[in-house]
Order: structure tokens, then sequence, then C-alpha cells
């Protein structure tokens, strides 16, 4: 919403500057966007008589001025057709900033000839397209003045962002209203004087609207004028309407887009010779359509309310008058359209043909009913005044909605919910200032909410009002009381859990990714996802369409950006969401990484080693020991992992039936469709499939400790195993031979080659024995490597190497 | 007698001379070995009466002994020269790199909100959090946002395809579906803060389709605006670590709150360099008032009983603010190098008590 500072002085009398408006409307919840003060900008600039023009001696096209700008007497080159002698311009000196042209003026020698300054046309003033000449003012035009006050433009433009629930000051009215109330200065009263009709019109409106459609025009009203004569403007509005950014077009449309941002009241003039018969607000037939003001022709459907003749539809209801109908230089005749649409009609006619018209803006946020009314009026005495002629009675079809609005203010609810003191009395005043009738009891305030402020539905708002009036700097800042002594866990377990498994990722040297939710269907594809329920209907793109079935399927895309941007050693994860079905337990929370390129930076003493599917176990066992599973007792299925895995490089994590984790290498299919030279590492931890502690409080307490005072034994065994035997069984099998004596198993060694025949494996272990009551024996040692050799067999059919 | 002080400086003066610790044991063995020169004299004694025996036994006994702590302070000698060599060889050229170790580090995101987390919890707000993928009731409808008011077509809402009782499912807009789903699950006094994604349909240099907000809730019977801004006020000194760092409320429209606030921080920008403090201009960051009746009503709570505050603030952007990083869209690019740049030390926890 523009306006211009004189025009809110047009409603408010003030005595405020343009600096302390412009400081009290963001607090009035009148956001300014900006404020420009073209004054300020053109004050180089100022009248200049040019005492002689004669021709350049080395140059057809050019002249050489004597100016007198008021102060000095100067020369100045210049190749305007108009510049000649005893004419009247604007001069800009040397050093001024052209606007226009973006340069700063220096002082020249032009073919032989000294030019101090220029003479400049409207385009290099930033005023307009014109360049055929120089700006020529009036000769009465007073020498070495502000060009910008001789031409009107000293006018400061503001702009203000209005939120969707203040219609009101969609009109400078309006704004100007909020003002007053807030102590700068006094609302103008408004002339809605009823201008005396002088004849019947010849056409009426007709509703032809259903019962259940009536409230989509429930009144409109209407005057015919004839004899009008429709030339440009007058100056003053149009200098305002250029100001705001409209392009003044004639007297006639111009007066209704004047009204709309003046009063917030959207009007329409047709002109009446082409009008045939009695204009009718009526719902569009299927496949009727209509050319619009701004050119474009519409297909109409039966939703939408249009204004028709007996040539079909002249208008959109609320939204766009017709190019057909519309007034034209010729126009002698003219009959008026003030209309009350419905709001969510005209937003959804709007939306539904694309039109962002200032009049749809408007209505769709709401109007004061009453306008209907008081808007016959104010564009009858414009248009009789600018454009002459005679207006008839007014014509009306339907009836303005009642609008009776009274809410109860408890004056202390000021305090007890705004937190801030105002007197019942000053309560009172500012919701009158607002335009509310207030009766007051001594207890209770009551406010009659006036027509235009529909967005006043409760007390609440009216707290509101009285506080935005007062100001909201005068809220106390007040401590939120303690709810408690001490601050206490504040976090869910799930909380919890994303935060360690972050850390503990990252201790393992995987940097955090966030990345979006949504990918291509076609990637989604790959990780088995792309169902249509939760397929986006209006992405902003088809590669941010589909919600991710994994977090892999953004991870994934990221480590090929960054392996293509020269970076291919990469470790990312992120613990987020990957979306099962559209419900709100369709979410899961996920950690999930990868790796590519080189595990470590290189390192000068050691062997560098090639990433493979035990670094993605690691991070997926970091991941769930940080959460709190039982690692020491999860399972490894080979076969469980999904399909973006490679089959015989890949496995889960799991308590019996319950997986909480998949690792490994994904499947090379992938990888090319991504387009990403593998091998990539992955896993992924399901967080809340991790069981919950089962011990109150957490789980914190820890079992009694218990130190053996007698040294452990180690000895190494080998055994020879079929290959497709796991490592799990053989390690199970030795931690189970003795389970007192056994306090660990590490395998050290996997050996397949010479020595070892095709089709067998050799794994080596180092089994720790732990005495809690006596030293071991020779003997002892001897019968538990029995038990372990033994137990193994049974379990694998390993035998001991040779 | 002269023929033992002859073997003894004889032996000392060889002990003295001995090169290495293979010829110092030579001549330990020479001298105090079974065959040695001072164990054979030793064995010679037996010879003599008792009275003889013993005078020659303490004499040969001081010899050897002198040759014994001879041989001893050599063997020292000869171990610590051993040693020097040894080190001299096994000199390595420490300016070679270290083993690499690299840790990884955390999205400027997640620690922004565990930075929130400490904060607000502080304040006795609990964390709690809701789906991505919501009904038009708790995104819209019970927020007070009717269907064809402008500020729901305002929000560029994200939709699902229609299922088959007509119903569509939007990607939250906003994280404010949570006080919804809070409210309808429990009894007030209500003390929460939501981090979380929201969507919304719009993508530029300054809006992203994705984005993280923290909403903030209470309820009770008697906060009022005055505690709105007692809490926003603490919130944003501690989290921008500006003591004095001024506040402004402006009056605004969000169709949940009533009244409702737009908030500003103090800011410099002169020269083109944004600093957050006191200074000539504002900056907005944040939108709350109090929630309004309806809303209360359509989760079952009585608004004439209770009332309270609702805030909510964008996460990139106070993260943009605090840590100068210029542009959000890498925030979801995770180019390494950005993330290396702007990254958080996992070991770096965000903590009220420890400072953040």
């Amino acid at each position: 919403m523009k306006f211009t500072f004189s025009w809110l002085k047009d409603h408010l009398e003030t005595s405020s500057s343009l600096e302390e408006i412009c400081n009290a409307l963001p607090m009035l919840g009148l956001e300014v966007e900006s404020v420009e003060d073209p004054a300020r900008d053109l004050a180089a600039f100022t009248v200049a008589h040019v005492l002689e023009a004669t021709p350049h001696p080395n140059a057809d096209r050019l002249r050489v001025c004597r100016v007198d700008t008021g102060g000095e007497v100067v020369q100045v080159v210049c190749g305007a057709p108009n510049a000649r002698t005893g004419m009247v311009g604007v001069f800009a000196p040397t050093g001024s900033y052209i606007p226009g042209t973006g340069i700063i003026l220096k002082s020249g020698v032009i073919r032989g000839e000294e030019s101090n300054g220029m003479l400049v046309s409207e385009r290099e003033m930033g005023l307009s397209d014109e360049h055929e000449g120089i700006i020529e003012l009036d000769d009465s035009a007073p020498l070495g003045a502000p060009m910008a006050e001789v031409m009107g433009l000293d006018d400061p433009v503001i702009e203000i962002a209005i939120t969707p629930d203040r219609a009101d000051c969609l009109g400078v009215r309006g704004v100007a209203r909020d003002l007053a109330a807030a102590g700068h200065g006094t609302l103008k009263p408004l002339d809605t004087k009823t201008v005396k009709g002088t004849f019947e019109s010849p056409i009426v409106w007709r509703r032809d609207l259903s019962e259940g459609d009536q409230h989509l025009c429930p009144f409109v009203a209407g005057r015919y004028f004839r004899g009008v004569t429709n030339g440009p403007s007058p100056d003053w509005m149009q200098r305002r309407l250029k100001a705001i950014g409209l392009r003044p077009i004639s007297a006639l449309v111009d007066i209704t887009n004047y009204v709309t941002y003046d009063l917030c009241r959207p009007l329409h003039v047709f002109d009446a010779d082409k009008v045939v018969g009695d204009p009718t607000m009526r719902m569009a037939t299927a496949g009727e359509e209509l050319l619009a003001l701004d050119g474009e022709n519409y297909q109409l459907d039966e939703s939408m309310v249009v204004i028709a003749d007996e040539n079909g539809p002249e208008a959109i209801g609320g939204v766009m008058g017709g190019e057909l109908s519309g007034c034209s230089a010729e126009t002698s005749n003219v009959f008026l359209e003030v209309a009350l649409f419905d709001q969510v009609r005209v937003a959804t006619t709007g939306r539904k043909l694309s039109i962002l018209s200032d009049a749809r803006y408007r209505f769709e946020r709401g109007l004061d009913p009453q306008s209907a009314l008081w808007g016959t009026e104010i564009a009858a005495k414009l248009i009789l005044e600018i454009c002459g002629g005679e207006t008839s009675h007014v014509v009306s079809g339907g009836e303005i909605p009642a609008f009776e609005r009274e809410i109860t203010l408890r004056p202390e609810r000021v305090a007890s919910l705004g937190g801030m003191e105002v007197e019942a009395g000053d309560q009172a005043k500012i919701l009158r200032d607002l335009g509310f009738a207030v009766e007051e009891d001594g207890e209770r305030i009551a406010a009659k909410v006036p027509t235009w402020r529909a967005d006043v539905e409760s007390e609440a708002c009216l707290v509101e009002e009285v506080m935005r009036i007062r100001g909201f700097e005068d809220i106390p800042q007040t401590p939120l009381p303690r709810n408690r002594d001490l601050p206490a866990g504040v976090l869910s377990l799930s909380q919890r859990r994303e935060a360690l498994a972050r850390r503990a990722l990252a201790r393992r040297g995987v940097n955090e990714a966030v990345t979006f939710s949504f990918v291509p269907a076609g990637i989604a594809k790959l990780f088995q996802g792309g169902d249509k329920t939760l397929t986006l209907v209006n992405p902003i793109s088809t590669d941010l369409a589909v919600m991710r079935p994994s977090i892999l399927a953004t991870l994934l895309p990221a480590a090929a950006r960054n392996s293509d941007r020269g970076f291919g050693d990469v470790a990312l994860f992120e613990v987020g969401p990957a979306y099962r079905d559209d419900t709100p337990d369709g979410q899961d929370q996920i950690a999930a990484g990868l790796r590519a390129g080189r595990p470590t930076a290189a390192f000068w003493g050691g062997s560098n080693r090639v990433l493979d599917a035990f670094d993605a176990k690691g991070d997926a066992l970091a991941a769930l020991e940080a959460v709190g599973a039982p690692v020491e007792n999860l399972q490894v299925d080979p076969d469980g992992a999904p399909s973006w895995y490679h089959p015989g490089r890949s496995g889960a994590l799991c308590l019996g039936p319950n997986v909480m984790a998949v690792f490994g290498e994904l499947h090379p299919r992938v990888l090319k469709a991504i387009d990403i030279k593998g091998p990539v590492l992955a896993f992924e931890v399901n967080l809340a499939k991790v069981p919950a502690p089962k011990a109150k409080g957490g789980g914190k307490l820890r079992p009694a400790l218990s130190l053996s005072p007698f040294q452990p034994v180690k000895r190494d065994f080998a055994f020879l195993l079929d290959d497709e035997v796991p490592a799990e069984k053989l390690i199970r099998a030795a931690k189970g031979a003795d389970k007192k004596l056994v306090s660990g198993v590490e395998l050290f060694d996997l050996y397949q080659g010479k020595g070892v025949e095709p089709g067998k494996k050799s794994l080596a272990i180092t089994v720790t024995l732990q005495p809690t009551d006596k030293t071991l024996t020779d003997e002892e040692i001897t019968a538990v490597s029995t038990k372990i050799v033994a137990q193994v067999a049974k379990a694998t059919g390993g035998t001991l190497r040779a | 007698m002269e023929d033992l002080d002859q073997l003894q400086s004889d032996l000392v003066a060889r002990v003295a001379e001995a090169a290495d610790l293979a010829s110092l044991d030579g001549l330990r063995v020479s001298a105090l070995g079974k065959k040695g020169k001072i164990t054979q004299r030793m064995k010679g004694l037996g010879g003599l009466d008792p009275e003889a025996r013993k005078s020659a036994g303490q004499a040969l006994n001081l010899v050897k002994n002198a040759v014994a702590e001879a041989i001893e302070a050599r063997k020292g000698e000869l171990e610590e020269a051993e040693l020097e060599e040894r080190l001299k060889a096994e000199r390595v050229d420490v300016s070679l790199p270290a083993r690499p170790d690299e840790i990884g580090l955390l999205h400027p995101v997640s620690q922004t909100i565990e930075e929130l987390i400490a904060i607000f919890g502080e304040m006795g707000f609990e964390v709690a959090e809701g789906p991505h993928i919501e009904d038009d009731f708790h995104n819209f409808t019970a927020l007070n946002i009717p269907p064809e008011h402008p500020a729901r077509q305002e929000m560029d809402t994200f939709y699902l395809p229609e299922d088959e009782t007509g119903e569509r499912k939007v990607l939250r807009t906003h994280t404010s579906p949570v006080q919804i789903r809070t409210m309808q699950a429990g009894e007030p006094p209500f003390r929460i803060i939501v981090p979380g994604r929201t969507f919304r349909a719009d993508h530029d240099a300054t809006h992203s389709p994705m984005f993280h907000q923290v909403e903030g809730l209470v309820i009770d019977k008697s906060t009022h605006m005055g505690h709105l801004k007692g809490t926003l006020t603490a919130f944003c000194r501690a989290y921008f670590g500006i003591d004095d760092l001024p506040l402004r409320f402006r009056p605004s429209f969000f169709p949940f709150t009533e009244p409702s606030a737009e908030v500003d921080i103090g800011c410099s920008k002169e020269g083109g360099q944004l600093k957050i403090g006191a200074g000539s201009d504002w900056l907005e960051i944040l939108g709350c008032g109090m929630v309004h009746p309806k809303v209360l009503a359509n989760c079952g709570i009585d608004p004439e009983v209770y009332q309270g505050y609702a805030f909510g603030v964008g996460i990139e952007r106070i993260a943009m603010l605090k840590y100068g990083m210029p542009d959000l869209r890498p925030f979801y690019d995770s180019d390494l190098r950005w993330l290396k740049h702007y990254g958080f030390s996992p070991l770096d926890v965000p903590s009220m008590v420890r400072g953040l």
C-alpha cells in the first residue's frame, strides 16, 4: 500500500513530520517498507533561464547556451532541439548525480566549447521516458527554485505492508485514522453528503442470483451520468497516482483508481452507451468468456459472479472490468458500479483466473459494507467535478448485510492478558478514536465495532487495539516465573538419542549434513519409494517431488556432488526423517551415513587401506551403542539389508525379528544411477527400534564391579572352517565354551590361500581366560582349550588348524 | 702383600680400559669367575693356618671388592654410552605429519537447536515434536486459519494427493501444529518448544522449500504479554550473547494469536556490515503473540480460564545472524567445505551454565 504525505494530510490534520509519521506507523502494526522523498533526491536541480542560445561553431546539432542559474551565469553546451533563447528549464550543476543516467556530472569541453552543468530532460531526471527535449517550465517559475517544488514532485511517497486483517488500511483514510488515534493529529471529516440526482437512471441494477447465492453479491448501487467529458484527470490526481506507481489513463478510470486507494472502495465505470439492457449480477455460465481490461481473455465458470448485460459478461465481480464496456476518450454517458461481493468468492475467482487486481486484493480482505452507500456519493462528486455532466438518482439492488457486533471489554484484561496498565478511561478513548461506539458503566466497556473493522471479533482483539495504540513499547518486560526450582531434563528418550547418535558419529570422523526431505521420483524408486501418496501434488520442481524413503536418497547425491567438485573423500551422516507413509506414525527417525573415497587422509608411515563394509558396520554399531542398544547381543543377518545394498557385502543388525540397523556396501546399480564412483559404504540405524532402558531412572544404576586378583591367561587358536560359516558363530561358540572362564574372544586373522584348501578359510582368535578364585594350572588351561575346540567343532564344523 | 696390591691395581687399570661391555665381562670372568685369578687365590687360602687364612682372606676380599666395584662403575659408563649411541641411531624426523584422525563436525542447524534447548530448558520448556506430514485440521483449521483466508493462501503450502475421502495432507508449513497436538494430548499448564523441519513452496536466494523453525508455547492461568516480552528478551540476549541487546515489539497479525507482535532486534548496518546489538537499525527476527481464544477452544481448553503465549523463530535465520553465514542455500547442499567451515565440534555441547 502506497500513498504520499500530502495525500495522508487530506485525511489527517497533523503537525507531525514525515519522520515522526514513519516512526509511528510500524508501532501501529503498519510496517514501513520504503520512504521515497524526491525533493531530497532532486535537491540539486533548480530552475534556470536560458539567456542566450547560439549555434555551436563546430557542431550542427549542438547549441551553446548562456544559462542564468539564479546564482551565476554559466555556459552550457546542449544538444536538445528545444534549447532556445528565453526558455526556462531545469539546470543540473557540475558534480550532481543524474538519476536517469546514473552518472555524476563533470565540467568539460565539447568540440572546443566549455560546458559547465547541463539542462536536463525528464528521462535524465528519472521522471519519465521523455527525451525528445529538455524540460520546459512555465515562465513564471522562480529562478533558482528547486525543480522538485516547482514541478510538484516534493511529495514524499510512503509504502507500508498491510497484514491480511487490516483491510481498512488499504485506503489512505484508514491509515490516517490509526495515526490520529495514536496522537498524530485529528482525522478530518469525510464529506459523504448526498449528491442530488437530476433524473431517473435509464438502466437499473438487476440481481439474478439463486437463494443460496444471494450472499455472493448482497448489494449493488449505481448511478447514471450523462454528458461527461472523459479527458485527462487533473494534475493533482495524476501526480498522486503516478507517485504510487499507477499510470493515469483517463479521468473516469483515474477516479475509480483514486477512490480505491483513498478510501479502500473499489469502483467500476461502464460506458453506458455500450451496455445493452440492464446490468445484472449473476453467475457466469460455463463457456462464457470475457476480454478484461488487462487485455487478456478469461474463461469463466459457474462459480464466478459476473456483471452481465444482454451481450453477456461485462465484468468479473470484484476482480476486473471488461474491455468492451470500458470507458474511453469518447465516453459521454457512464454507469457507475459500487458493489459488495463475497470475500471468499472473490478470492477463489481471482485465484482461478490468476488475476491479482487492486479490487480483488481489497474485496478478498473485506470492505466496509457501508462503503456501498457513501461510495456512490464520493464517486458522483468527483465525476461531476472533474468530468462535468449530470447524475441520476441512485439505483440499487439487494440489501447491505447488517453488521452489528458489540464486544464487552473488561478493562482489567488489558493488564491480565496484555501485561500493560492502561486506565479504563483511556481504553475507552482509544476505542472511540478508532471509530468504535463505546459505552462505559464503570466496570465494563461495551464497544460497538465499526463496519470497517470486521477483523475485531473478541475481547482479545479489543485488548490488542488498546495496546497497539498505546504502544507495545509500554509492555513491561516481565520474567517468566520458574515452574520448578531447578531446570529438569526436557528431552524425551528419542530426542536424547538423536543427540547421542550425532555426537557418536561425528566422533568417528563423519560430518553431519542436513538435506531436503524430498527427492526426484527416480531416486525414490532406487530406494523402494515413490509411492503416490508420498508424491507432492505441487512440488517446486520434479527434483523435489517425492518424500524420501531413505536418508541415503539425499545423502548419496550429496556425496556425488562433493566428489564432482573434486572432494572424493566423503564421510557424511544425517539424523533425520525417512517417510514410510503419510500417517503421523509413518515417519521414522533414522541415523544414516555413508563413506566414499579414502578412509582417512594419506599417512606416510603405513599402508593406506581401502574402505569396506566393516567401516559401515562400525559406524552403525557406534550409533547403536551410543543410544543404548545391547551391541554385544546383536545378531548379524547377512540377508537382512534392503535392495539398495550389495547383496553379498551387507547385513542387518538385529535382535531376533527386530531389525535395528542395516549396513554395507551400496549396490553398484544404485551408484551407477546416481553417477558416483564406488565403493560407497553406508548404514541406516532406526533409532526407535532400539529397546528403551528397562530400569527406572533410565538404568543409571550400574552393577557392582568385581575385579579378579588373578592374572588372565591368553591363548591363540586357528580354526579351519567352511567358507560359508559366519565368523560370528565361531566367536559365540568360543565364548560359550566356558562362560565362567572365557572373558573375551578377539578374532585377529582371516586367511584364505596357500595352505588352506579352496572353499575353506582359516580364522584365528585370541581367547582370554579370567580365573576368579585361583591361578589356573596348566592342566586346567588345557582342559578349557579342549572344550573350546570341541565347542567350535560342534557349532561350526571347524577344526583346529595344524 | 705387594703382590696383592699389584694384582688390584693391575685389574682396576684393565677394567678402566675395557672398551665395551663384552670385554668388560671377559675381565670379570678372568678375575672373579670360577677360574678367575682372585677366585683361584681364594681357593688357595685353604692350605693356610687359621690365623694366616683370616688375614690373607681379609686382604684378598678387599681386592675382590675393589675390582668388583670398578667393574660395576665401568659397566654403568659403558651402558650409558651404548644408550647414547642407540638413541642417536633411533632419531626420526619429527616434522613428519601426525597420524591422521579426523573428527566430524555437527551441522549448524542441529547445534543451534541444541543452543535453543539449552536456553529454553533453563526456563522450564520441554521439547515437543510432531509429524511433518500433517492434516488440514492441525496445520490450519485448529490454528484459526480458514480455508480461503489470505493468510492461508500466502503460506505456499505443499500438498499430497487427495485420499478417497477427499482430504489432502500437507507438509506442515510451520511448527505450530505441534501446539495443537500437545494441547490436545495433555492438560495445562504447558511450557514447550518445538524445533523442527517446516516446508513452503518457495525457492529463491532467501527462501528454501524446507527450513527449520522453533515454536514456543506457554499455557497456564496467568501468563501475559509482559512475560512474552520477558522470555524473548532473555532468550535473544542469551542466544546472541549480548547483555544489552535491544528488542522492539511491533503489532502484527497471525491468525492464531491475539494480540500479535513481530519482534525486531537492534543492529547497525554501517559500512554495509551487519552487526547485532544496540544500533540505529532494527532487524525482524520472529513473530509471537497471545494464543488466540479460538485456538484454545479448538483444543478443548477453556479460554476463559487458560491463556498464554506462542512464538515462532526461523532457526537458519538466527544461526546466520549469530555465526555470520551470508547465504541460506548452502545449509542443505552438504558441501564438505561449508560443513567443515561452519560446523561445530561434537565436544562443544551447548549449556547455559558452561556458557553458550
